[in-house]
Protein backbone atom coordinates (compact mmCIF):
# COMPACT_ATOMS: atom_id res chain seq x y z
CA UNK A 1 0.00 0.00 0.00
CA UNK A 2 1.55 3.70 -0.62
CA UNK A 3 2.47 5.57 2.14
CA UNK A 4 1.25 8.79 1.43
CA UNK A 5 4.48 11.52 1.50
CA UNK A 6 2.62 14.60 1.01
CA UNK A 7 0.57 14.98 4.31
CA UNK A 8 2.53 18.25 6.13
CA UNK A 9 1.23 18.13 9.52
CA UNK A 10 2.47 21.37 10.24
CA UNK A 11 -0.22 22.90 7.80
CA UNK A 12 -2.92 20.12 8.71
CA UNK A 13 -2.57 20.92 12.16
CA UNK A 14 -2.58 24.95 11.48
CA UNK A 15 -5.79 24.17 9.66
CA UNK A 16 -7.44 22.67 12.35
CA UNK A 17 -6.44 25.10 15.37
CA UNK A 18 -4.29 22.54 17.79
CA UNK A 19 -1.09 23.31 19.06
CA UNK A 20 0.75 19.83 18.73
CA UNK A 21 3.67 18.84 20.82
CA UNK A 22 6.82 17.73 18.34
CA UNK A 23 6.30 14.39 19.76
CA UNK A 24 2.51 14.20 18.50
CA UNK A 25 3.34 15.79 15.45
CA UNK A 26 5.71 12.66 14.46
CA UNK A 27 3.44 10.28 16.73
CA UNK A 28 0.25 11.20 14.11
CA UNK A 29 2.40 11.65 10.98
CA UNK A 30 3.24 8.10 11.29
CA UNK A 31 -0.21 6.85 11.88
CA UNK A 32 -2.42 8.71 9.77
CA UNK A 33 0.39 7.69 7.05
CA UNK A 34 -0.49 4.16 8.31
CA UNK A 35 -4.50 4.34 7.92
CA UNK A 36 -4.52 7.21 4.23
CA UNK A 37 -2.76 3.86 3.30
CA UNK A 38 -5.38 1.53 4.18
CA UNK A 39 -7.77 4.56 2.75
CA UNK A 40 -5.95 4.19 -0.31
CA UNK A 41 -7.81 1.02 -1.04
CA UNK A 42 -10.82 3.12 -1.89
CA UNK A 43 -8.64 4.53 -5.18
CA UNK A 44 -9.70 0.25 -6.69
CA UNK A 45 -13.01 1.15 -6.44
CA UNK A 46 -14.46 2.51 -9.94
CA UNK A 47 -16.77 5.75 -9.27
CA UNK A 48 -17.05 6.72 -12.77
CA UNK A 49 -20.88 8.19 -12.95
CA UNK A 50 -21.47 7.16 -9.43
CA UNK A 51 -23.43 10.19 -7.29
CA UNK A 52 -21.70 11.02 -3.89
CA UNK A 53 -24.07 10.86 -1.10
CA UNK A 54 -24.05 13.04 1.92
CA UNK A 55 -27.23 11.56 3.59
CA UNK A 56 -28.60 8.55 3.13
CA UNK A 57 -32.40 9.78 3.21
CA UNK A 58 -31.57 13.56 2.03
CA UNK A 59 -34.56 15.89 2.90
CA UNK A 60 -35.01 18.76 1.25
CA UNK A 61 -36.60 22.44 2.41
CA UNK A 62 -36.64 21.37 5.63
CA UNK A 63 -38.60 24.72 7.51
CA UNK A 64 -39.51 25.81 10.74
CA UNK A 65 -42.37 28.38 11.20
CA UNK A 66 -41.08 31.64 11.43
CA UNK A 67 -42.63 32.33 14.86
CA UNK A 68 -41.23 33.57 18.11
CA UNK A 69 -40.23 31.00 20.86
CA UNK A 70 -38.77 30.97 24.24
CA UNK A 71 -35.28 30.16 24.19
CA UNK A 72 -32.20 30.15 26.83
CA UNK A 73 -31.92 33.43 28.79
CA UNK A 74 -28.63 35.16 29.33
CA UNK A 75 -28.04 33.90 32.57
CA UNK A 76 -28.55 29.86 31.09
CA UNK A 77 -26.06 30.62 27.86
CA UNK A 78 -23.81 32.07 29.97
CA UNK A 79 -23.81 28.99 32.62
CA UNK A 80 -21.17 27.43 30.63
CA UNK A 81 -18.49 30.52 29.44
CA UNK A 82 -15.15 30.30 30.93
CA UNK A 83 -15.37 34.16 31.24
CA UNK A 84 -18.37 36.45 31.09
CA UNK A 85 -18.70 40.12 31.61
CA UNK A 86 -22.34 42.38 31.42
CA UNK A 87 -24.13 39.46 29.93
CA UNK A 88 -21.49 38.61 27.42
CA UNK A 89 -18.84 36.05 26.70
CA UNK A 90 -15.23 37.67 27.15
CA UNK A 91 -12.09 36.62 25.66
CA UNK A 92 -8.83 38.18 25.22
CA UNK A 93 -8.21 41.32 23.18
CA UNK A 94 -8.39 40.74 19.57
CA UNK A 95 -6.91 44.06 18.87
CA UNK A 96 -4.62 46.40 20.29
CA UNK B 1 -39.72 -8.80 45.24
CA UNK B 2 -36.73 -10.82 44.26
CA UNK B 3 -33.47 -9.54 45.52
CA UNK B 4 -32.19 -8.69 41.98
CA UNK B 5 -34.96 -6.40 40.80
CA UNK B 6 -32.68 -4.83 39.07
CA UNK B 7 -32.34 -7.81 36.52
CA UNK B 8 -35.97 -7.79 35.99
CA UNK B 9 -37.14 -7.20 32.36
CA UNK B 10 -39.11 -3.94 31.67
CA UNK B 11 -42.51 -5.72 31.20
CA UNK B 12 -41.97 -7.38 34.92
CA UNK B 13 -41.10 -4.51 36.37
CA UNK B 14 -43.91 -2.15 35.05
CA UNK B 15 -46.61 -4.80 36.29
CA UNK B 16 -45.42 -5.12 39.60
CA UNK B 17 -45.38 -1.35 39.76
CA UNK B 18 -49.20 -1.46 38.71
CA UNK B 19 -50.07 -3.95 41.08
CA UNK B 20 -48.50 -1.91 43.88
CA UNK B 21 -46.07 -4.64 44.23
CA UNK B 22 -43.45 -2.17 43.77
CA UNK B 23 -42.78 1.31 44.10
CA UNK B 24 -40.51 3.52 42.08
CA UNK B 25 -38.57 4.68 45.43
CA UNK B 26 -38.08 0.97 46.07
CA UNK B 27 -36.69 0.18 41.94
CA UNK B 28 -34.78 3.31 42.53
CA UNK B 29 -33.08 2.37 45.47
CA UNK B 30 -32.40 -1.02 44.44
CA UNK B 31 -30.67 -0.19 41.15
CA UNK B 32 -28.45 2.57 43.33
CA UNK B 33 -28.00 0.22 45.83
CA UNK B 34 -26.36 -2.41 43.06
CA UNK B 35 -24.78 0.39 41.64
CA UNK B 36 -22.86 1.29 44.86
CA UNK B 37 -22.14 -2.65 45.05
CA UNK B 38 -20.59 -3.20 41.79
CA UNK B 39 -19.14 0.22 40.25
CA UNK B 40 -15.68 -0.19 41.61
CA UNK B 41 -15.69 -3.17 39.43
CA UNK B 42 -17.15 -2.10 36.55
CA UNK B 43 -16.87 2.01 36.22
CA UNK B 44 -19.82 2.47 33.84
CA UNK B 45 -20.80 6.10 35.44
CA UNK B 46 -18.58 9.44 34.50
CA UNK B 47 -21.56 10.79 37.37
CA UNK B 48 -24.69 9.69 38.57
CA UNK B 49 -27.15 12.27 41.05
CA UNK B 50 -28.96 10.00 43.83
CA UNK B 51 -31.22 12.54 44.93
CA UNK B 52 -32.08 13.96 41.67
CA UNK B 53 -32.99 9.88 40.42
CA UNK B 54 -34.86 9.38 43.98
CA UNK B 55 -37.06 12.74 43.51
CA UNK B 56 -38.02 11.62 40.30
CA UNK B 57 -38.99 8.52 41.46
CA UNK B 58 -41.10 10.05 44.32
CA UNK B 59 -42.88 12.31 41.73
CA UNK B 60 -44.06 8.56 39.77
CA UNK B 61 -44.96 7.30 42.63
CA UNK B 62 -47.23 10.33 43.68
CA UNK B 63 -48.39 10.50 39.90
CA UNK B 64 -49.70 6.49 40.38
CA UNK B 65 -51.19 6.92 43.31
CA UNK B 66 -52.99 9.43 41.91
CA UNK B 67 -53.62 7.39 38.88
CA UNK B 68 -52.14 9.50 36.57
CA UNK B 69 -49.43 6.69 35.68
CA UNK B 70 -47.81 7.66 32.14
CA UNK B 71 -47.12 4.09 30.90
CA UNK B 72 -44.68 0.94 30.96
CA UNK B 73 -41.92 3.24 31.55
CA UNK B 74 -42.66 5.20 34.44
CA UNK B 75 -40.61 5.05 37.45
CA UNK B 76 -37.99 2.58 35.46
CA UNK B 77 -34.32 3.85 35.43
CA UNK B 78 -32.80 4.25 31.87
CA UNK B 79 -29.05 5.45 31.94
CA UNK B 80 -28.37 7.93 29.59
CA UNK B 81 -24.55 8.21 27.69
CA UNK B 82 -22.73 10.71 28.24
CA UNK B 83 -23.19 12.48 25.02
CA UNK B 84 -27.11 13.54 25.71
CA UNK B 85 -28.09 16.47 27.43
CA UNK B 86 -29.70 16.23 30.58
CA UNK B 87 -31.01 19.73 31.84
CA UNK B 88 -29.10 20.76 34.64
CA UNK B 89 -26.94 17.43 34.92
CA UNK B 90 -23.47 16.72 33.46
CA UNK B 91 -22.38 16.60 29.81
CA UNK B 92 -18.97 15.53 29.03
CA UNK B 93 -18.65 13.51 26.10
CA UNK B 94 -15.52 11.69 28.08
CA UNK B 95 -13.84 14.65 27.37
CA UNK B 96 -11.49 17.19 29.55
CA UNK B 97 -13.39 19.80 26.92
CA UNK B 98 -16.24 19.03 28.63
CA UNK B 99 -15.50 18.24 32.18
CA UNK B 100 -17.44 20.79 33.90
CA UNK B 101 -20.13 21.48 31.35
CA UNK B 102 -23.84 21.44 32.44
CA UNK B 103 -26.87 21.00 29.99
CA UNK B 104 -28.72 23.83 29.84
CA UNK B 105 -31.49 21.87 28.52
CA UNK B 106 -32.96 18.22 27.44
CA UNK B 107 -32.28 16.20 24.46
CA UNK B 108 -35.60 15.14 22.89
CA UNK B 109 -34.84 11.83 23.59
CA UNK B 110 -34.79 12.40 27.25
CA UNK B 111 -37.67 14.70 27.11
CA UNK B 112 -39.70 12.15 25.63
CA UNK B 113 -38.50 9.30 28.27
CA UNK B 114 -39.78 12.05 30.19
CA UNK B 115 -42.95 12.70 29.42
CA UNK B 116 -43.21 8.34 29.61
CA UNK B 117 -42.37 9.04 33.00
CA UNK B 118 -38.88 7.57 32.64
CA UNK B 119 -36.30 8.12 35.43
CA UNK B 120 -33.19 9.66 34.05
CA UNK B 121 -30.43 8.36 35.76
CA UNK B 122 -26.39 8.08 35.47
CA UNK B 123 -24.16 9.78 33.24
CA UNK B 124 -22.59 6.80 31.28
CA UNK B 125 -18.68 6.53 30.50
CA UNK B 126 -17.76 6.24 26.64
CA UNK B 127 -14.57 7.25 24.17
CA UNK B 128 -13.70 10.56 24.32
CA UNK B 129 -16.52 12.35 21.73
CA UNK B 130 -17.97 8.62 20.91
CA UNK B 131 -14.56 8.13 19.12
CA UNK B 132 -13.39 4.28 19.53
CA UNK B 133 -14.45 0.40 19.92
CA UNK B 134 -13.09 -0.04 23.35
CA UNK B 135 -14.42 3.39 26.00
CA UNK B 136 -10.46 3.19 26.62
CA UNK B 137 -10.77 6.55 24.89
CA UNK B 138 -12.57 8.26 27.86
CA UNK B 139 -10.75 10.91 29.50
CA UNK B 140 -11.57 9.77 33.10
CA UNK B 141 -11.50 5.67 33.01
CA UNK B 142 -11.85 2.63 31.18
CA UNK B 143 -14.87 0.53 31.62
CA UNK B 144 -14.54 -3.22 32.49
CA UNK B 145 -16.44 -5.80 30.83
CA UNK B 146 -18.93 -7.23 33.59
CA UNK B 147 -18.82 -10.66 31.86
CA UNK B 148 -14.82 -10.26 31.66
CA UNK B 149 -13.80 -8.04 33.82
CA UNK B 150 -9.94 -7.45 32.06
CA UNK B 151 -11.49 -7.45 29.05
CA UNK B 152 -13.70 -4.05 27.28
CA UNK B 153 -17.02 -3.21 27.20
CA UNK B 154 -16.90 -2.54 22.98
CA UNK B 155 -17.18 1.39 22.34
CA UNK B 156 -18.31 3.80 22.32
CA UNK B 157 -21.18 3.54 24.24
CA UNK B 158 -19.12 0.91 26.47
CA UNK B 159 -20.36 2.48 29.92
CA UNK B 160 -24.62 2.16 28.41
CA UNK B 161 -23.44 -1.29 27.43
CA UNK B 162 -22.08 -2.25 31.14
CA UNK B 163 -24.47 -1.02 33.11
CA UNK B 164 -27.46 -2.53 31.59
CA UNK B 165 -25.20 -6.10 31.79
CA UNK B 166 -24.64 -5.17 35.15
CA UNK B 167 -27.66 -4.18 36.50
CA UNK B 168 -26.77 -0.68 37.56
CA UNK B 169 -29.45 0.70 35.05
CA UNK B 170 -32.64 -1.63 33.64
CA UNK B 171 -32.02 -0.14 30.01
CA UNK B 172 -29.93 2.66 28.41
CA UNK B 173 -29.44 5.21 25.27
CA UNK B 174 -26.15 5.02 23.48
CA UNK B 175 -25.26 6.74 20.12
CA UNK B 176 -24.26 4.77 17.00
CA UNK B 177 -22.19 6.34 14.77
CA UNK B 178 -19.99 3.07 12.83
CA UNK B 179 -21.47 0.37 15.44
CA UNK B 180 -21.18 2.41 18.72
CA UNK B 181 -24.42 0.15 19.90
CA UNK B 182 -24.27 -3.10 18.37
CA UNK B 183 -20.55 -3.40 19.35
CA UNK B 184 -20.77 -2.80 22.80
CA UNK B 185 -24.05 -4.51 22.92
CA UNK B 186 -22.69 -7.65 21.43
CA UNK B 187 -19.72 -7.59 23.87
CA UNK B 188 -21.93 -7.18 26.82
CA UNK B 189 -24.48 -10.08 26.26
CA UNK B 190 -27.34 -7.32 25.27
CA UNK B 191 -29.79 -6.38 22.68
CA UNK B 192 -28.70 -3.17 21.07
CA UNK B 193 -30.30 -1.10 18.58
CA UNK B 194 -29.05 1.36 15.76
CA UNK B 195 -32.29 2.80 14.17
CA UNK B 196 -32.84 3.73 10.99
CA UNK B 197 -31.15 7.03 10.22
CA UNK B 198 -33.39 9.87 11.04
CA UNK B 199 -36.28 7.98 13.11
CA UNK B 200 -35.02 9.04 15.99
CA UNK B 201 -34.18 12.84 16.69
CA UNK B 202 -30.40 14.17 17.16
CA UNK B 203 -31.30 17.20 19.12
CA UNK B 204 -29.26 17.70 22.25
CA UNK B 205 -26.67 14.45 21.45
CA UNK B 206 -23.00 15.95 20.83
CA UNK B 207 -22.45 15.61 17.44
CA UNK B 208 -19.54 13.41 16.07
CA UNK B 209 -20.75 12.64 12.18
CA UNK B 210 -24.02 13.94 11.85
CA UNK B 211 -24.72 11.98 8.56
CA UNK B 212 -24.01 8.95 10.74
CA UNK B 213 -24.80 9.76 13.99
CA UNK B 214 -28.18 7.96 15.61
CA UNK B 215 -29.52 7.62 19.70
CA UNK B 216 -30.50 4.02 19.94
CA UNK B 217 -31.77 1.88 23.07
CA UNK B 218 -29.85 -1.03 24.76
CA UNK B 219 -31.74 -3.39 26.78
CA UNK B 220 -31.16 -7.07 28.43
CA UNK B 221 -33.80 -8.32 25.57
CA UNK B 222 -35.69 -7.46 22.85
CA UNK B 223 -38.58 -6.47 24.30
CA UNK B 224 -37.21 -4.14 26.55
CA UNK B 225 -35.23 -2.19 23.58
CA UNK B 226 -39.15 -1.96 21.74
CA UNK B 227 -40.56 -0.29 25.18
CA UNK B 228 -37.71 2.23 24.65
CA UNK B 229 -37.76 2.61 20.82
CA UNK B 230 -41.40 3.61 20.84
CA UNK B 231 -40.94 6.18 23.08
CA UNK B 232 -37.94 7.69 21.43
CA UNK B 233 -38.95 7.39 18.16
CA UNK B 234 -40.78 9.53 15.78
CA UNK B 235 -40.01 13.24 14.27
CA UNK B 236 -38.88 16.39 15.70
CA UNK B 237 -39.13 19.54 14.21
CA UNK B 238 -35.41 20.70 16.25
CA UNK B 239 -33.86 18.35 13.86
CA UNK B 240 -33.91 18.61 10.45
CA UNK B 241 -33.05 15.11 9.39
CA UNK B 242 -36.09 14.00 11.43
CA UNK B 243 -38.63 12.16 9.27
CA UNK B 244 -41.53 11.98 9.20
CA UNK B 245 -42.68 8.73 8.77
CA UNK B 246 -45.51 6.94 11.44
CA UNK B 247 -44.37 5.11 14.53
CA UNK B 248 -46.26 1.58 15.35
CA UNK B 249 -46.69 -0.25 18.08
CA UNK B 250 -43.07 -1.63 18.16
CA UNK B 251 -44.59 -4.36 20.81
CA UNK B 252 -47.51 -5.63 19.08
CA UNK B 253 -46.13 -5.72 15.31
CA UNK B 254 -43.66 -8.45 17.60
CA UNK B 255 -46.22 -10.20 18.81
CA UNK B 256 -48.02 -10.19 15.24
CA UNK B 257 -45.32 -11.17 13.24
CA UNK B 258 -44.56 -14.78 12.86
CA UNK B 259 -42.42 -14.73 9.48
CA UNK B 260 -41.01 -17.03 8.08
CA UNK B 261 -38.78 -14.20 6.43
CA UNK B 262 -36.22 -14.64 4.19
CA UNK B 263 -32.92 -14.00 5.39
CA UNK B 264 -29.58 -12.86 3.54
CA UNK B 265 -25.76 -14.40 4.59
CA UNK B 266 -23.54 -11.98 2.72
CA UNK B 267 -20.54 -14.03 2.11
CA UNK B 268 -18.32 -11.20 2.59
CA UNK B 269 -19.04 -11.12 6.30
CA UNK B 270 -17.23 -14.71 7.03
CA UNK B 271 -14.07 -14.73 5.52
CA UNK B 272 -10.87 -13.77 7.06
CA UNK B 273 -9.88 -12.18 10.35
CA UNK B 274 -13.79 -13.62 11.87
CA UNK B 275 -12.81 -15.47 14.81
CA UNK B 276 -13.96 -19.16 14.66
CA UNK B 277 -15.76 -19.13 17.58
CA UNK B 278 -18.13 -16.35 16.88
CA UNK B 279 -18.42 -17.86 13.25
CA UNK B 280 -20.15 -20.97 14.92
CA UNK B 281 -21.89 -19.15 16.49
CA UNK B 282 -23.64 -17.39 13.81
CA UNK B 283 -23.74 -20.40 11.48
CA UNK B 284 -26.09 -21.78 14.42
CA UNK B 285 -28.38 -18.90 14.49
CA UNK B 286 -28.61 -19.64 10.38
CA UNK B 287 -29.43 -23.23 11.35
CA UNK B 288 -32.05 -22.08 13.56
CA UNK B 289 -33.53 -19.78 11.25
CA UNK B 290 -33.50 -22.48 8.34
CA UNK B 291 -35.40 -24.50 10.90
CA UNK B 292 -38.17 -22.37 11.60
CA UNK B 293 -38.87 -22.28 7.64
CA UNK B 294 -36.72 -19.23 6.79
CA UNK B 295 -35.51 -18.64 3.57
CA UNK B 296 -31.73 -18.66 3.75
CA UNK B 297 -29.97 -17.09 1.18
CA UNK B 298 -26.16 -16.19 -0.01
CA UNK B 299 -25.89 -12.81 -0.29
CA UNK B 300 -23.27 -10.53 -1.49
CA UNK B 301 -22.48 -6.72 -0.87
CA UNK B 302 -19.60 -6.86 -2.90
CA UNK B 303 -18.05 -2.88 -1.43
CA UNK B 304 -17.65 -4.04 1.93
CA UNK B 305 -13.89 -3.71 2.12
CA UNK B 306 -14.27 -0.53 1.40
CA UNK B 307 -16.19 -0.07 4.16
CA UNK B 308 -13.96 1.16 6.69
CA UNK B 309 -11.87 3.40 4.70
CA UNK B 310 -14.44 5.43 3.14
CA UNK B 311 -15.98 5.64 6.87
CA UNK B 312 -12.56 6.99 8.35
CA UNK B 313 -13.04 9.44 5.37
CA UNK B 314 -16.42 10.85 5.97
CA UNK B 315 -16.79 10.63 9.77
CA UNK B 316 -13.65 11.97 10.39
CA UNK B 317 -14.25 14.70 8.04
CA UNK B 318 -17.95 15.83 9.68
CA UNK B 319 -16.31 15.38 13.57
CA UNK B 320 -13.59 17.99 12.25
CA UNK B 321 -15.97 20.32 11.05
CA UNK B 322 -18.43 19.67 14.16
CA UNK B 323 -15.68 19.88 16.94
CA UNK B 324 -14.23 23.23 15.66
CA UNK B 325 -17.18 24.88 17.99
CA UNK B 326 -14.94 23.66 20.83
CA UNK B 327 -12.31 27.19 20.58
CA UNK B 328 -12.51 28.19 24.73
CA UNK B 329 -14.65 30.90 23.44
CA UNK B 330 -18.29 30.05 24.60
CA UNK B 331 -18.06 26.82 26.56
CA UNK B 332 -15.59 24.07 27.60
CA UNK B 333 -12.32 24.29 28.86
CA UNK B 334 -10.16 27.25 28.04
CA UNK B 335 -6.26 27.25 28.07
CA UNK B 336 -4.96 29.80 30.55
CA UNK B 337 -1.63 30.60 29.14
CA UNK B 338 -3.31 32.08 26.04
CA UNK B 339 -1.04 35.23 24.59
CA UNK B 340 -4.48 36.48 22.09
CA UNK B 341 -7.46 35.00 21.14
CA UNK B 342 -5.78 33.18 18.12
CA UNK B 343 -3.93 31.60 20.66
CA UNK B 344 -6.62 30.56 22.94
CA UNK B 345 -7.92 28.40 20.29
CA UNK B 346 -4.67 26.09 19.37
CA UNK B 347 -4.43 25.71 23.02
CA UNK B 348 -7.83 24.97 24.20
CA UNK B 349 -7.76 22.44 22.11
CA UNK B 350 -4.75 21.47 22.51
CA UNK B 351 -5.34 21.39 26.11
CA UNK B 352 -9.10 19.79 25.98
CA UNK B 353 -8.82 16.86 23.28
CA UNK B 354 -7.55 13.60 23.95
CA UNK B 355 -5.21 12.17 21.26
CA UNK B 356 -7.83 10.10 19.20
CA UNK B 357 -9.92 13.00 19.07
CA UNK B 358 -7.06 15.18 17.74
CA UNK B 359 -5.87 12.57 15.11
CA UNK B 360 -9.55 12.25 14.08
CA UNK B 361 -9.41 15.77 13.56
CA UNK B 362 -6.42 16.11 12.16
CA UNK B 363 -7.36 13.28 9.23
CA UNK B 364 -10.55 14.90 9.22
CA UNK B 365 -9.08 18.15 8.45
CA UNK B 366 -6.39 16.39 5.59
CA UNK B 367 -9.27 15.08 3.56
CA UNK B 368 -11.36 18.46 3.70
CA UNK B 369 -8.15 20.50 2.55
CA UNK B 370 -7.49 22.12 -0.45
CA UNK B 371 -6.19 19.74 -3.35
CA UNK B 372 -7.06 16.63 -1.37
CA UNK B 373 -11.28 17.30 -1.12
CA UNK B 374 -12.16 15.57 -4.32
CA UNK B 375 -9.06 12.32 -3.70
CA UNK B 376 -10.42 11.46 -0.15
CA UNK B 377 -14.18 12.84 0.63
CA UNK B 378 -15.68 13.16 -2.64
CA UNK B 379 -14.52 9.52 -3.42
CA UNK B 380 -15.56 8.71 -0.34
CA UNK B 381 -19.24 9.99 -0.99
CA UNK B 382 -19.34 7.95 -3.99
CA UNK B 383 -18.21 4.86 -2.32
CA UNK B 384 -20.93 5.52 0.26
CA UNK B 385 -23.48 5.30 -2.46
CA UNK B 386 -22.50 1.91 -3.95
CA UNK B 387 -21.91 0.77 -0.26
CA UNK B 388 -25.80 1.50 0.29
CA UNK B 389 -26.86 0.39 -3.21
CA UNK B 390 -25.45 -3.36 -3.01
CA UNK B 391 -27.66 -3.31 0.27
CA UNK B 392 -30.15 -1.63 -1.78
CA UNK B 393 -29.96 -4.61 -4.33
CA UNK B 394 -29.85 -7.29 -1.54
CA UNK B 395 -33.04 -6.20 -0.28
CA UNK B 396 -34.89 -7.32 -3.63
CA UNK B 397 -33.98 -11.07 -2.27
CA UNK B 398 -34.28 -10.66 1.32
CA UNK B 399 -36.20 -9.58 4.26
CA UNK B 400 -33.41 -8.48 6.54
CA UNK B 401 -29.50 -9.30 6.89
CA UNK B 402 -27.82 -11.46 9.57
CA UNK B 403 -23.71 -11.31 10.08
CA UNK B 404 -21.36 -11.53 13.40
CA UNK B 405 -21.80 -7.73 14.91
CA UNK B 406 -18.08 -8.08 15.00
CA UNK B 407 -15.19 -10.25 14.42
CA UNK B 408 -14.12 -11.15 17.78
CA UNK B 409 -15.95 -11.45 21.48
CA UNK B 410 -14.36 -8.60 23.90
CA UNK B 411 -10.81 -8.55 23.90
CA UNK B 412 -8.75 -7.57 26.69
CA UNK B 413 -7.99 -4.05 28.08
CA UNK B 414 -4.83 -2.38 27.01
CA UNK B 415 -4.18 -4.62 23.70
CA UNK B 416 -5.24 -2.63 20.80
CA UNK B 417 -2.79 0.37 20.77
CA UNK B 418 -2.33 0.69 17.08
CA UNK B 419 -5.48 2.83 15.70
CA UNK B 420 -5.53 1.43 12.74
CA UNK B 421 -6.48 -2.63 14.50
CA UNK B 422 -8.96 -0.82 16.34
CA UNK B 423 -10.65 0.89 13.37
CA UNK B 424 -10.81 -2.63 11.82
CA UNK B 425 -12.88 -4.25 14.58
CA UNK B 426 -15.76 -1.94 13.53
CA UNK B 427 -15.86 -3.92 9.60
CA UNK B 428 -18.75 -5.07 10.23
CA UNK B 429 -20.82 -2.44 11.68
CA UNK B 430 -20.05 0.11 9.35
CA UNK B 431 -21.54 -0.56 6.57
CA UNK B 432 -25.00 0.19 8.07
CA UNK B 433 -24.23 3.71 9.05
CA UNK B 434 -23.15 4.57 5.75
CA UNK B 435 -26.03 3.30 4.17
CA UNK B 436 -28.50 4.89 6.77
CA UNK B 437 -30.43 1.31 7.83
CA UNK B 438 -31.35 -0.01 11.25
CA UNK B 439 -29.56 -2.87 12.74
CA UNK B 440 -30.06 -4.89 15.82
CA UNK B 441 -27.15 -6.80 18.17
CA UNK B 442 -28.59 -9.80 19.75
CA UNK B 443 -26.74 -12.34 22.49
CA UNK B 444 -26.27 -15.32 20.18
CA UNK B 445 -23.32 -17.89 22.32
CA UNK B 446 -20.76 -17.11 25.13
CA UNK B 447 -16.76 -18.00 24.00
CA UNK B 448 -15.44 -20.84 25.99
CA UNK B 449 -14.20 -18.95 28.26
CA UNK B 450 -16.94 -16.77 29.12
CA UNK B 451 -17.13 -14.14 27.11
CA UNK B 452 -20.26 -12.70 25.02
CA UNK B 453 -20.81 -13.27 21.27
CA UNK B 454 -23.46 -11.03 19.09
CA UNK B 455 -24.82 -11.51 15.95
CA UNK B 456 -26.59 -8.64 14.10
CA UNK B 457 -29.74 -8.38 12.31
CA UNK B 458 -30.02 -5.81 8.91
CA UNK B 459 -32.97 -4.47 8.16
CA UNK B 460 -34.90 -2.12 5.49
CA UNK B 461 -34.89 1.43 6.11
CA UNK B 462 -37.77 2.14 8.91
CA UNK B 463 -38.70 -1.79 9.36
CA UNK B 464 -37.48 -1.68 12.60
CA UNK B 465 -41.14 -4.08 13.39
CA UNK B 466 -39.83 -6.82 11.21
CA UNK B 467 -36.19 -5.95 12.54
CA UNK B 468 -37.25 -6.64 15.63
CA UNK B 469 -39.69 -9.72 15.18
CA UNK B 470 -37.19 -11.32 13.76
CA UNK B 471 -34.68 -10.98 16.60
CA UNK B 472 -37.65 -11.93 18.94
CA UNK B 473 -37.75 -15.18 17.29
CA UNK B 474 -34.78 -16.04 17.90
CA UNK B 475 -34.78 -14.44 21.24
CA UNK B 476 -38.00 -16.68 22.69
CA UNK B 477 -35.95 -19.84 21.27
CA UNK B 478 -32.95 -19.32 23.08
CA UNK B 479 -31.94 -17.81 26.75
CA UNK B 480 -28.43 -15.99 26.08
CA UNK B 481 -29.70 -12.69 27.76
CA UNK B 482 -30.62 -14.73 31.02
CA UNK B 483 -26.96 -15.50 31.87
CA UNK B 484 -25.85 -13.16 34.29
CA UNK B 485 -22.56 -11.49 34.56
CA UNK B 486 -19.42 -12.33 36.56
CA UNK B 487 -19.82 -9.46 38.91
Amino acid sequence: MSQPIDLDIDHVANLARIALTPGEKAQYAAQLGEILGHIAKLKEVNVDGVEPTAHAFPLYNVWSKDEAAPGLTAEAALRNAPAQRDQMFSVPKVVE
Amino acid sequence: MSTETYFLSIGALSAALARGELSSVELVQAVIARTEAVETKVRAFNSYDREDAMAQARASDTRRAAGRALGPLDGIPIGMKDVIAVAGQPLTASSRMLEHFVSPYDATVVKRLRNAGAICWGRLNLDEFAMGSSTENSAFQATANPYALDCVPGGSSGGSAAAVAAGEAIASLGSDTGGSIRQPAAFCNLVGLKPTYGLVSRYGLIAFASSLDQIGPFGRSVDDVAHLLGVIAGHDPLDSTSYQVEIPDYRAEIARRQGPWRLGIPREYFGEGLDPEVAQAVQKAVAFYQSLGCEIKDVSLPHTEYGVGAYYIIATAECSSNLARFDGVRYGHRSKDAKDAVDLYFKSRAEGFGAEVKRRIILGTYVLSSGYYDAYYLRAQKVRTLIRNDFLAAYRDVDAILTPTAPTPAFRRGTKADPLAMYLCDIYTIGVNLAGLPAVSVPCGFSQDGRPIGMQLIGQPYQEAELLSIASAYERAHGWGQRRPVV
